[in-house]
């Protein structure tokens, strides 16, 4: 199973941000997969999944972002009805709790990555080895 | 309400002393000022250097111009001889300290031996007694009981006259008024934002200050306000409003106050010798000239400061004043010296405000005070870059953990803003902390 990093920044609540990362990121080569914006009193994180996290995290500091890595879950599911299920239903069946999610999807109506965020990633990812689930890799997406 | 009733009889606490000419107060001055010069030159290591390298013999000192060849106490002094650097007497012989935090957040330690105290209060008794509040009054005191002298020093000039006090300190506007309400409070003591933040609850609350309350003067100071915050509070109220001016250095309030007419504040000059300087260049100013105001206290045990920079703008009037006192008047003080603010009749100091964000984690260098109303204090900070994990849940709470503390700190709760590091303006040498947008 691939370590699968997502993109963290922090950032105040207004408007220009998100047109400052992707800027960076579109100068870069740098492909966005998956974006989810969380936020509350005034200030939000914004969490990004992409093909080069390393190069992502480095232009990012440079810019004077604060920004951290972390690990996620990203586990394949079927895009189309009942494909979240099956996967939630081997959550449930686990015991694993969702602190946060978002969704890649690969191709419309066909593939999509169900990424989530647990609070013991190391015990995630050992239960879930077990269960007849496909992940994601980056060879994969890789561009070329 | 810009004179005084017609029938009001000018009254005074110490009327030989109040109506002293002005030949006798200067001779009463240059014999004050000797004898704190020989104090301090007998005890306070600090003072005896600067006498002697300004070969300044208190014995042979002929005019109240000698004085201006000793350089100015400032306030960086006081920090720097922090806390017994500048005392007096014997430690054993000061029965009260105050402090106060400076610009710089280092703290300066006041000392008051009993006689100190005693004419501290006297000095505020002159200035009840010459605006109407004695035995029968009932003064409810709102300013910060503590190691800041506003209230204390109001509390025991106000008991000498003979008033009752209610030590009521600032905040909880609902017992506030409840306590005006059933001690039949006449006269209060409190800062500007807070009588415009009471006045506002009156409103909501329905109750007219005219009708039902007894209200009659208050007693204002602690911050700069100005004309316009006066006269709209005179009239929220339907009471008279006097200016009071002082500072913790010298003694607190009562070092100069408003009589009836209004129009500036007669400053002691039979225990504080004024001038006023460029505060540029330090060069002394001639009468009227608007500037830094200069203290030396006369008549002070513990702690005298000799040519003490007040960092407060104002200029000396000297025309007589119709209430028959001598003692020339100081204008209203046209500059903000210090950091002080006041949000919902609490003083607060920014370095109270810096002492506790720079004592948690997650909390970067850089942060700011914003006043929008006077109640409403927004600290925007800067967040740690090393310390964030990308989880919302702990930025949550942080800000929790930031507000808890830093109201644990100055009793008001603050809204917090976190903020990205490097968004705040950072500005060479001492930075802008506290963003006043309040109009007063």
């Amino acid at each position: 199973m691939d370590k699968v990093m997502q993109v963290s920044v922090f950032s105040e609540n207004r408007p220009g941000r998100i047109e400052k990362i992707t800027r960076i990121f579109a100068d870069e080569g740098i492909n966005i997969l998956a974006i989810s914006i969380t936020s509350t009193n005034g200030f939000g994180i914004i969490k990004l999944l992409v093909d080069k996290c390393d190069r992502a995290y480095d232009r990012l500091k440079e810019n004077g972002f604060t920004v951290t890595l972390n690990e996620v879950l990203a586990i394949e599911m079927r895009d189309s009805p009942g494909g979240l299920h099956e996967v939630s239903q081997i959550l449930a069946k686990n015991q694993i709790n969702i602190e946060n999610a978002y969704v890649y999807v690969v191709e419309s109506r066909a593939r999509a990555f169900l990424l989530i965020e647990v609070k013991d990633i190391d015990k995630a990812k050992e239960i879930l080895s077990k269960e007849d689930l496909k992940f994601f890799r980056y060879d994969e997406f890789k561009r070329r | 309400m810009n004179t005084p009733e017609n029938n009001m009889t000018i009254s005074y606490w110490e009327k030989p002393e109040e109506t002293i000419t002005r030949d006798a107060l200067q001779s009463f001055q240059l014999e004050k000022l000797r004898e704190t010069l020989r104090h301090v030159h007998a005890n306070v290591p600090f003072y005896q250097s600067r006498c002697d390298d300004a070969d300044l013999d208190p014995e042979s000192m002929r005019s109240l111009d000698d004085i201006k060849r000793l350089p100015f106490t400032t306030s960086d002094d006081l920090q720097l001889n922090y806390p017994f650097g500048l005392l007096a007497v014997p430690k054993d012989d000061v029965v009260r300290v105050h402090t106060s935090s400076g610009t710089t957040g280092k703290p300066k330690a006041l000392f008051f031996s009993k006689g100190d105290i005693e004419r501290s209060a006297n000095l505020i008794a002159r200035c009840l007694v010459m605006t109407g509040t004695g035995k029968g009054d009932t003064l409810q005191n709102m300013m910060t009981y503590g190691l800041f002298t506003g209230a204390l020093v109001m509390h025991y000039g106000a008991e000498r006259v003979g008033a009752l006090v209610i030590p009521a300190g600032p905040g909880n506007t609902d017992r506030q008024i409840s306590l005006m309400r059933d001690f039949e409070t006449t006269a209060v003591h409190i800062t500007p934002s807070y009588a415009l933040y009471l006045a506002s609850v009156l409103q909501k609350k329905g109750i007219d200050p005219g009708k039902d309350l007894n209200l009659r003067r208050a007693y204002m100071g602690a911050e700069p306000y100005s004309e316009e915050t006066r006269k709209k509070i005179e009239y929220l109220f339907g009471i008279d409003v006097y200016n009071s001016y002082g500072l913790t250095e010298m003694n607190g309030p009562g070092v100069a106050f408003e009589c009836p007419y209004k129009n500036g504040m007669h400053l002691w000059e039979d225990h504080f010798l004024v001038e006023i300087i460029d505060p540029e260049t330090g060069e002394v100013l001639d009468e009227g000239r608007e500037g830094e105001l200069v203290i030396t206290s006369l008549r002070r045990d513990a702690m005298p400061l000799i040519r003490y920079r007040t960092r407060d703008i104002t200029k000396i009037m000297s025309d007589t004043c119709a209430c028959g006192r001598t003692h020339r008047r100081i204008s209203r003080i046209m500059g903000r010296s210090d950091d002080m603010f006041v949000v919902k009749g609490v003083n607060i100091f920014p370095q109270q405000i810096e002492q506790v964000l720079m004592g948690i984690k997650g909390v970067a260098q850089n942060y700011q005070i914003v006043l929008e109303s006077l109640d409403q204090l927004t600290i925007k900070v800067e967040i740690s870059k090393d310390l964030f994990d990308g989880n919302i849940d702990h930025l949550l709470k942080l800000q929790a953990l930031i507000t808890a503390k830093v109201r644990a700190e100055i009793l008001v709760k603050p809204s917090i803003e976190l903020l990205e590091p490097g968004t705040l303006p950072v500005s060479e040498g001492k930075a802008k902390r506290v963003i006043d947008l309040r109009t007063m």
